[in-house]
């Protein structure tokens, strides 16, 4: 279905709002179909809710196509039966499921990658009887993560996938989408911007709900002191932002 | 002691009568956030067709007790689905919408049933055994009661596996906890809308044909006045939660009989005891979780 240059994801005007306030604000931007795509803003201008209007979680108008078809009209489960893996913000696993369960649940394919699964995240083995709410930060998180790989999917949403863990597991959870995204584009949600240097090819940066740029080189854009402090309200540049050696396994888009 | 046999047996029997309503409240609160007001009426139309085929079948053996049983929950189950699928589902989201119209069917519904069957009660008969007493040390206590407090214990039981066991008693307790993130999985989770509101049903149908034979009779208010406290039952058990429905049914059946037999005050204990868990504990005894 895709050409080689097409997008995987392409997003146009998309708006939406929650509880009749609109939080999402004629929004356009692209996923290419390899690498992994940032999409960063400051706290509180809409990513989250950027790529929950994408599947349709909250209410959205626009245009929203996946591999060239038009899914801004489907409802939620067809979207994500369509190939989209979501890994919310804040985990989401069902805590009062067992691991084994939460990943059973999630398995869409006739033959889910379950030994994919297993070698990335050989902990949740160990732990398929426990309850997921009794699982760590980092754990619950993996967990997360796996739901997503279980399936083959045409685009990963990852949202903020580090947010609250501990320096070590943001490496483990880093390395893993880098693994992933090996075989799917990963639209990707951080705050931690030396994640974002580690996976990231491009970057979309939104600032008050809308567009700020699209499209821009990662590396460019967190070397730009100036813009990404404009941006983002964080000072980076080249000599802040790269202090993570282990970025050894990231995709980088190519 | 005979006495507290005979009330406690006694409460045992109309607390599995409320589970059998309350199960299916607590599931569909828990899953969907609706508050069914119709789910007497679910009981009711079990209760009379439920009766109805008995009578054509000739009342009175224990073959054609345990068709109007099946008979009644299979009126309460397909009740309950179309009730989901035509009158819930176009208003998914819509909490206020969905309770006004529930309550709107239970009114429409039981002047339906007193058009159909009048506004007398229908006596019924059944097995003699079921009106036979069984003598517990000194405590003759009506069989009628071991019926519907084994009917209730196997539909829990039931239940309990279903919930454990299927995948789509994973994708309700998965749906009690997070309905979005079930469908971000790229599950249609309105499929268990249905299904919840069927197991429902069933259960109140047949609760419906056993509450006939534990008050003797079927009305169009039969349903209503077991509802009531099947509300309370689910509140106090916490919504969403079988398990804490279950034990909530067994100490306000009990209570209620005690209270009666005693001081005459059942059902304002009962309230009292609400008002008093849902002070210690506002969420409920076992809290919004559909547990196994």
């Amino acid at each position: 279905m895709n050409t080689e240059n097409a997008p995987i994801l392409r997003v146009q005007n998309l708006s939406a709002s929650i509880g009749g306030q609109q939080v999402v604000e004629d929004v356009s931007f692209e996923v290419p179909a390899f690498g992994v795509t940032g999409l960063l803003g400051r706290n509180g201008v809409g990513k989250t809710s950027t790529i929950k209007a994408v599947i349709g979680l909250i209410p959205r108008s626009g245009q929203v196509e996946l591999d060239g078809e038009r899914i801004d009209g489907a409802e939620t489960h067809r979207i994500i039966a369509r190939g989209v893996g979501y890994v919310p913000e804040d985990r989401e696993v069902f805590s009062r499921l067992t691991v084994a369960e939460n990943l059973r649940l999630a398995e869409r394919d006739e033959h889910p990658r379950r030994q994919l699964v297993e070698d990335l995240f050989p902990d949740l083995v160990k732990r398929s009887a426990q309850m997921a709410g009794t699982l760590s930060g980092g754990q619950q998180q993996m967990v997360s993560l796996a739901r997503a790989l279980l399936n083959t999917n045409k685009v990963l949403l990852v949202d903020e996938p580090t947010k609250g863990l501990a320096p070590k597991i943001v490496q483990e959870v880093a390395e893993a989408l880098a693994e992933a995204a090996r075989t799917v584009p990963i639209l990707l949600v951080e705050q931690n911007l030396t994640v974002v240097r580690q996976l990231a090819a491009t970057v979309t940066v939104l600032s008050g709900g809308k567009v700020a740029l699209t499209g821009m080189n990662a590396g460019e854009f967190l070397d730009d002191t100036d813009l990404n402090h404009r941006l983002l309200g964080v000072h980076t540049g080249t000599a802040a932002a790269n202090p993570n050696p282990a970025a050894t396994a990231a995709p980088k888009g190519a | 002691m005979s006495t507290i046999i005979l009330l406690t047996v006694t409460g045992l029997g109309l607390g599995a009568l409320y589970f059998l309503v309350a199960s299916g409240l607590s599931l569909i609160y828990g899953l969907m956030g609706v508050l069914n007001f119709a789910h007497g009426s679910f009981l009711t139309l079990g209760a009379f067709i439920g009766w109805q085929a008995a009578q054509a079948l000739g009342a009175g053996g224990w073959g054609v007790f345990l068709i109007s049983l099946a008979v009644g929950a299979a009126t309460g189950a397909v009740f309950a689905a179309l009730t989901e699928r035509i009158l819930i589902r176009p208003l998914y989201q819509r909490h206020i919408e969905q309770v006004l119209v529930t309550v709107g069917l239970s009114l429409a519904s039981v002047a339906l049933f007193e058009g159909i069957w009048g506004t007398d009660p229908s006596f019924i008969t059944g097995p003699a055994w079921l009106k036979e007493t069984t003598d517990i040390l000194g405590a003759r206590i009506p069989n009628d009661r071991f019926v519907a407090i084994l009917a209730a214990a196997l539909v829990l039981g039931g239940l309990l596996l279903f919930l454990k066991k299927s995948r789509y008693g994973m994708i309700i307790r998965a749906g009690v906890e997070n309905r979005s993130m079930v469908t971000a999985l790229g599950i249609d989770v309105r499929k268990a809308f249905t299904l919840v509101f069927t197991i429902g049903g069933a259960a109140a149908g047949m609760g419906g044909v056993l509450a006939s034979h534990y008050f003797g009779y079927v009305s169009p208010l039969l349903g209503g006045s077991l509802l009531i406290f099947a509300f309370i039952v689910t509140v106090i058990g916490g919504l969403g939660s079988l398990t804490g429905a279950a034990l909530a049914s067994v100490a306000v059946g009990i209570l209620q009989q005690f209270a009666n037999f005693y001081w005459g005050v059942g059902d304002f204990v009962v309230v009292l005891l609400l008002a008093a868990v849902l002070l210690a504990r506002p969420a409920g005894l076992m809290g919004k979780a559909v547990t196994a």
